[in-house]
């Protein structure tokens, strides 16, 4: 078997498991290519038939415009359903607190958010794009990964994953986060996306951007986007690699404005995807930290 | 293009980080961010080159404690194949994330040290390899540049090793001097050991083949099944799975479980299209000319080559759990989309997995492995481990805990 279509399968597997597993599962949905992808793969393990899980966005309010339209344009066209946790909800409630300075995002207010999307609507499973190539801790984490009551996930603890054996049991209150594309690398991202002509936000191909250079990496200048004099704004060719909120995602010099100038500018590249990732660098285990505290 | 999932096995000093840092070095799998938060950390080998091993160390308890506590999986591809790695760490938890990992994998390389040559360690994850019939065995003997590049030394080894291959009925067995530390051997030829006339450790990689079973024995267990209920498919019923085994194809005849009723493969779909078949792990959803009464967790096979269905069977288990094995206990069996409640009623024995060697004791602790008697709440769908591997493994769940407990491979009808 070809390998897109050997991960393809698992991946419908996956799915599959998920929906008969769980009683009340979800996929979270950020509008990145991964979480795109998985859409995609859920229209060919359940059509004809409807998604037996809603698709749901926890919204930072500090969005990329293109993501919200292509989001709502998709939900449209798929005719499934959508749930919306957001931040600024969870800000006004004053469940969380906004950072303050130079470099604040609402990258860490999201876990709380999800967190309380998940319980209110009492989920049981959580489906997300998630890949191991990633990241470092989550090259470690299970394909069904058990979060506990406070949605922690401690790596010490994980249930052994063996064959296609996937163990969905959980106490009331726990609940699973589901990685479908585990396996699959940024490259294999694209070039499933290429294959199956998904489309995707326009904000992943280059275009002309008002960007302002900071920490060495390239930002939107967006009103999100604490700015002060020493932000000096010019407008680049730029394409964004990964996708999260404005005000933790940074931007590459690229010119590449079709799929096989982007799989070209992969295959050619010296720096990982996450290392445009803001998130990601505040410490060497950044992540390992932050999916302890519940995040996806 | 395809994939290649292979485990690697060794103990903690063999040198099986620095083989996996060094394949993903060479093959340029390493981007330059990663390797300066390498640098960062600034581990050095005594002659001064980056220490490749901290590749492969994932978190940070693991960082701070300078171990491995737990499977990871790391990837690299090239424009032969795409391979996915399964590092399995060698210590305490070893036999239980082993196996873990080689559940996951095709091919096996065992790791043997040049200066030790085939030890405890080495018969123990060769017995493991056996336990889950893996069937394609890679010995690389690492550490090479220690010995002074000898191929008396390599020799000696592999001698040894088959001997031991022989004893555990391992199939396919082949052999590659490397240093992992130096390269040799692993993606380029070495130059330093010209009477080695084989393959590099890569160009093994890119082109073994796994044998697989190719005979027309499909099962499939239905996962879900797709009823859109709309005024314009009203009828529509399919159903959803993973095909295991080969030869699915439209007009089979078939047989259901558990339900033992007849019916014959009326159309493949896969998004939205018909094909005439369907191959070893293909996910479709299949049609059935008669209305029948279908679920997840049923069996759909095919009528010429039928599985076995049977309550009382013996398995080999590999066991997980700090609670030891209770014969009084009830557990859950899982098997692909199947939940089913069992007793294990009998511990028969429990192998020493260094001498391989039956002893007969009782208690089955963490990791573990022993041969049981399982009677199950209801009839069980599966092969035989030697005649279908894919279909007579399943695992053992604790429903207090609801941990997943034991590896199990169905041996025998009992």
């Amino acid at each position: 078997m070809d390998y897109l279509d050997h991960l393809e399968a698992e991946a419908i597997y996956i799915l599959r498991e998920v929906a008969g597993q769980f009683e009340k599962p979800a996929l979270l949905f950020s509008g990145g290519k991964d979480s795109i992808t998985l859409v995609h793969l859920a229209k060919k393990a359940f059509r004809p038939g409807k998604f037996p899980f809603p698709l749901v966005h926890i919204d930072t309010g500090h969005n990329f415009p293109e993501t919200i339209a292509f989001r709502d344009g998709l939900i449209e066209e798929i005719g499934e359903k959508l749930i919306v946790g957001y931040v600024q909800d969870s800000i006004d409630q004053g469940k969380v607190v906004e950072q303050k300075g130079k470099n604040a995002s609402r990258n860490a207010l999201q876990t709380v958010t999800l967190l309380e999307t998940i319980s209110k609507h009492g989920f049981d499973a959580c489906i997300g794009g998630a890949r191991r190539d990633e990241e470092k801790a989550r090259a470690k984490e299970r394909i069904f990964s058990v979060r506990d009551e406070f949605g922690q996930w401690d790596p010490k603890r994980q249930r052994p994953e063996l064959w296609s054996i996937f163990n969905g049991r959980i106490n009331k209150g726990e609940n699973v986060r589901v990685f479908p594309i585990s396996n699959w690398t940024e490259l294999d991202v694209w070039n499933y996306i290429k294959r199956e002509q998904i489309a995707l936000p326009s904000i992943y191909f280059s275009h002309e951007r008002e960007v302002i250079t900071r920490n060495g990496q390239l930002m939107a200048a967006a009103p999100f986007l604490n700015m002060d004099e020493e932000d000096v704004v010019e407008t680049k060719s730029v394409r964004f690699r990964t996708v999260g909120d404005m005000t933790c995602t940074a931007a590459v010099d690229s010119t590449a404005t079709a799929l096989d100038d982007i799989i070209a500018e992969i295959k050619a590249s010296t720096v990982s995807e996450r290392g445009a990732r803001m998130d990601d660098k505040v410490s060497e285990a950044a992540m390992e930290e932050r999916k302890k505290q519940g995040y996806f | 293009m395809n994939i290649l999932k292979f485990i690697t096995a060794g103990s903690v000093d063999d040198g099986k980080s620095t083989l996996i840092g060094r394949l993903l070095y060479d093959t340029n799998s390493i981007l330059d961010d990663q390797l300066e938060a390498i640098q960062r950390a600034n581990r050095k080998n005594d002659d001064g080159t980056v220490d490749l091993a901290i590749l492969t160390d994932g978190l940070k308890a693991e960082r701070e404690q300078g171990i491995t506590i737990d499977v990871a999986y790391k990837y690299f591809q090239t424009d032969q194949r795409k391979y996915i790695i399964a590092d399995a760490p060698g210590h305490i938890q070893y036999t239980r994330n082993m196996v873990t990992g080689a559940s996951n994998s095709e091919l096996i390389i065992i790791l043997v040290d040049a200066r030790k040559g085939v030890i405890e360690q080495t018969k123990r994850h060769s017995f493991i390899a056996k336990l889950l019939a893996m069937n394609q065995v890679l010995v690389c003997v690492n550490k090479m540049d220690m010995v002074d590049y000898s191929a008396a030394v390599f020799e000696q080894i592999k001698n040894d090793y088959q001997q031991l291959a022989a004893n555990l009925g391992l199939q396919d067995v082949d052999f590659i001097p490397v240093s992992a530390l130096k390269g040799d051997n692993i993606v380029h030829k070495s130059e330093r050991m010209l009477w080695y006339s084989g393959k590099s450790l890569l160009d093994y990689l890119e082109n073994v083949e796994i044998h697989e079973n190719q005979a027309a024995n499909w099962r499939f267990p239905v996962q879900w099944v797709v009823r859109p209920q709309t005024d314009d498919l009203h009828d529509y019923r399919g159903y959803a799975g993973r095909v295991l085994g080969e030869g699915l194809t439209v007009g089979d005849q078939v047989i259901i479980y558990p339900s033992e009723t007849y019916s014959t493969v009326k159309a493949i779909e896969f998004n939205g299209l018909q094909v005439d078949r369907a191959e070893n792990g293909q996910s479709v959803i299949l049609h059935l000319t008669d209305d029948v009464d279908i679920s997840r967790g049923d069996t759909i096979a095919n009528v010429e080559k039928q599985p076995k269905f049977e309550r009382n069977i013996q398995a080999n288990v590999c066991w997980f759990d700090n609670k030891p094995l209770d014969t009084e206990q009830i557990y859950l069996l899982q098997s692909h989309s199947k939940l089913t409640k069992i007793k294990i009623v009998d511990v028969l024995y429990k192998f020493d997995i260094n001498t391989q060697e039956k002893v007969f004791d009782e208690t089955i602790k963490l990791n573990d492995i022993g041969r049981i008697a399982i009677k199950s709440a209801e009839n069980l769908v599966f092969d035989l481990q030697a005649e279908n591997a894919a279909n007579s493994q399943a695992i053992v769940i604790d429903p207090r805990t609801n941990l997943t407990v034991g590896a199990l491979m169905i041996q025998a009808v009992d």
